[in-house]
């Protein structure tokens, strides 16, 4: 028999080397996808044995217990009882175990027997081990808890050909009696139950387990920096202070260069393709497109480069446990603090980051605020409307005017995030606070060649997602914007005529009270694709070709139509609105239903709607109507 | 309190001992070994039920007689806080840690 693939599952605890030894067993042949229904990234990848037996590995999310508590735990709870929609429950269960953290894996290995599938213990991070001098009599644990037991070195690929062998072995066996080792018996533990398997699991670290010799001290003592009451913050802000600085300036030529690129792409196409509806459609629609996603990937990169770095150092638990109370007093959770981190340089992978939060609730309402965080698309659109009404002057002697009102747009973003979570967590979910409690894994050097596999997936995944959503909505913008043509003779830009142009101007009268024109106006609906395709719209309106590039030209024909206080309103509005159908598309997807992105949308809007009337009433009465 | 409130699991005493402390309290530099993790009178606490609490605090390790050391707190108003639990560290947030109570070692005790 076993003609079919074997399947074995990797569950362990958190920052036990799940994802390395999934790495070093599979190598290159893996690939990142979603789970159905739900939207926990599945890992998945083969191994091919010495017999040449096919061996399918899944990396589940880490786990303290099979009592799942989010939704990525709920998936390795389903995933090990067979119960995920879809799935075949897997052959063979590897528990992956830090070899100088052994007690609460101890008792999942206990709830892992209840289940009856076959298992094999991999002893990670032996390397580690060994050099604390820890003793661990393996023959003797692995007869107690009835599992083999394989010393592995994930990141240096040590012990992998031993654990494959292992188990092929258990595969074989189970092939051969075609039954489990026994039935399942698994329930959800009452605490006396847990406190049981304690009791369990520390009689068999006494019987097993010699404490260690040379226990680590570096990882107390590098706490005793980042964790310090003050230097602790001011180290964290200045790590945000040069992540921001690498992802706005080290970015730039990089991005300079794609949009040359992509803009150097249209220009070949225009040229080989006849003028018309097709080299319009391919130009304007799908390069343009497909460029509007691609300019973002280095900022994109950089920013997940550093977060990558950071949490495989062990310091993003750190960063939570630091910003935990200033969170906390807005009502978010200590872990919302690096998905709101990523929304500055776009919500979509912010919203997509959010699934490490435990609770529904806390999850909701992070997701909900991340596209205040100012995003990246944004700043096209303040560099253009500061370019054209802030004077570039110097203020206090030292700093720049038009600088500052960048900052200003920045600290409004983050104020109003943090009071609208606020005001959530007030109005609905009145004394709902999960509670914060977080495992501080021991510090490790990052490896470089799993740092760069992990970018490489997350990039995948994000120009994946975004892609394919970014795409279909900006062949619709096209179709909105070009159809129908104007008349013969028309003296207005082409736009004016469109169905874009036709919906801005039937919208145009809700915005006259906020001081919006209708050039205005018909920006905003290309502006739904994504925030920075209002500078080109805009562009477009003004009858400024090429507005991207030429952002003088056409900052200095805004400053001669509009009048200060349009401006400002307009800065506001963008700082507010729900100027981003792909997020609302993301935010659909991850929580699973048209609600959410519908409360998103609508509380936007009227926020961006009632900010810039008081900005442009407010404006008006300084005189600067 | 009603004291008649049956409880489901081992209560914290309801006054502490001599040389015991509940973790909400706890300094930094406090040490001794968990005397008790319970939350009798924690119903509805926190959006969570008590013994939701109870059980997350026992799969991280909380459990009687788990030696523990707060090693950090935080700037604001001491929280949360880092414990050194057996071989590993945990932070958490000094309301999630009134219904832990820790018997410290005598020579901490002062
Ligand atoms: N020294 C050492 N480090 C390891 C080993 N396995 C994993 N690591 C490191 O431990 C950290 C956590 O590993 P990861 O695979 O992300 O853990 P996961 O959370 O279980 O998926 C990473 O920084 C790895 O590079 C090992 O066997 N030895
Ligand atoms: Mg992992």
């Amino acid at each position: 028999m076993s003609t079919a693939t074997a399947r074995i599952a990797l569950v362990g605890n958190p920052n036990s080397g799940k994802t390395a030894l999934f790495n070093a067993l599979t190598g290159s042949h893996q690939k990142v996808a979603n789970y159905a229904g739900v939207t926990v990234e599945k890992k998945e990848g083969t191994i091919t044995t010495a017999s040449g037996r096919t061996v399918s590995v899944l990396d589940l999310p880490g786990t303290y217990s099979l009592r799942a508590r989010s939704p990525d735990e709920a998936v390795t709870r389903d995933a090990i009882l067979g119960q995920l929609k879809g799935e075949t429950p897997p052959d063979v269960v590897v528990c992956v175990a830090d070899a100088t953290n052994l007690r609460l894996v101890l008792r999942l290995i206990l709830e892992l027997r209840q289940v009856g599938r076959p298992m094999v213990l991999a002893l990670n991070m032996f390397d580690i081990a060994q050099r604390q001098g820890l003793r661990i009599d393996l023959e003797g644990l692995a007869r107690d808890i009835g599992a083999p037991i394989v010393t592995t070195v994930a990141t240096r690929k040590r012990g992998i050909e031993d654990l494959v062998a292992q188990i092929e072995a258990k595969v074989e066996a189970l092939a051969a009696t075609g039954a489990l080792e026994s039935a399942n018996t698994w329930h959800e533990p009452s605490p006396a139950e847990i406190r049981q398997a304690h009791a369990e699991a520390q009689r068999l670290m006494k019987a097993h387990v010699r404490p260690a010799e040379r226990p680590d001290t570096l990882t107390g003592k590098i706490d005793g920096v980042l964790l310090h009451p003050v230097a602790g913050l001011a180290i964290l802000l200045s790590l945000l202070f040069v992540m921001f600085q690498a992802v706005f300036a080290w970015a730039g030529p990089l991005m300079d260069g794609i949009e040359g690129g992509i803009g150097a792409l249209g220009g070949l196409v225009a040229t080989v393709l006849p003028d018309g509806l097709l080299q319009s459609l391919i130009v304007d629609g799908l390069i343009a497109g497909v460029g509007s996603v691609l300019v973002f990937l280095p900022q994109i990169l950089i920013l997940f480069l550093f977060i990558i770095l950071l949490e495989d150092f062990g310091y993003m638990a750190r960063a939570a446990f630091l910003m935990d109370r200033i969170m906390g007093g807005a009502g978010l959770h200590g872990r919302a603090f690096i998905p709101l981190l990523s929304s500055f340089a776009c919500a979509i992978p912010g919203v997509m980051a959010t699934r490490v939060i435990d609770s529904k609730r806390d999850r909701l309402t992070t997701i909900m605020v991340a596209p205040l965080m100012t995003c990246s698309a944004r700043i096209p659109v303040y560099t253009l409307i500061i370019a054209a009404f802030i004077p570039n002057e110097t203020v206090w002697g030292f700093a720049s005017l038009q600088g500052l009102v960048m900052f200003g747009l920045y600290v409004a973003g983050i104020t109003s995030a943090l009071a609208i979570s606020f005001i959530a967590r007030r109005l609905f979910w009145r004394g709902q606070v999960e509670p914060f409690l977080m495992e501080l894994p021991t510090y490790k050097m990052p490896d470089a060649k799993s740092v760069l596999r992990n970018l490489w997936q997350r990039a995948a995944i994000f120009m994946n997602r975004a892609g394919r959503i970014i795409l279909p909505l900006m062949v619709l913008i096209w179709v909105l914007s070009t159809f129908p043509y104007p008349p013969e003779g028309a003296t207005g830009p082409a736009i004016d005529y469109s169905f874009a142009g036709q919906l801005g101007h039937l919208i145009h009268p809700l915005f006259a009270p906020i001081g919006f024109n209708w050039q205005m106006t018909v920006a905003l609906i290309p502006g739904m694709a994504a925030r920075e395709v209002a500078v080109g719209a805009l562009g477009t309106v003004y009858a400024v070709a090429n507005a991207e590039e030429q952002v003088g030209t056409l900052a200095g024909a805004l400053s001669a139509d509009w009048s200060l206080a349009m401006g400002l309103a307009f800065l506001t509005w963008y700082v507010f609105a729900p100027q981003c159908a792909p997020t609302l598309a993301v935010v659909k997807r991850e929580t699973n239903s048209w609600l959410w992105p519908t409360v998103m949308f609508a509380y936007m809007i009227t926020l961006a709607y009632l900010a810039a009337m008081g900005v442009y009433h407010g404006a008006v009465a300084l005189g600067w109507g | 309190m009603d004291d008649s409130y049956p409880h489901p699991t081992p209560a914290p005493a309801q006054a502490l001992a001599p040389g015991e402390v509940r973790l909400s309290q706890a300094r930094v530099g406090d040490r001794g070994v968990i005397g008790a993790v319970g939350a009798p009178d924690a119903q509805g606490r926190g959006g969570l039920d008590a013994q939701e609490l109870e059980r997350r605090l026992l799969e991280l390790g909380f459990v009687e007689g788990a030696s523990l050391e707060v090693i950090h707190e935080g700037a604001i108003g001491h929280d949360p806080i880092a414990v050194r639990l057996d071989d590993m560290r945990v932070a958490l947030r000094r309301k999630d840690a009134v219904d832990i109570v820790l018997r410290l070692t005598p020579e901490a005790a002062q």
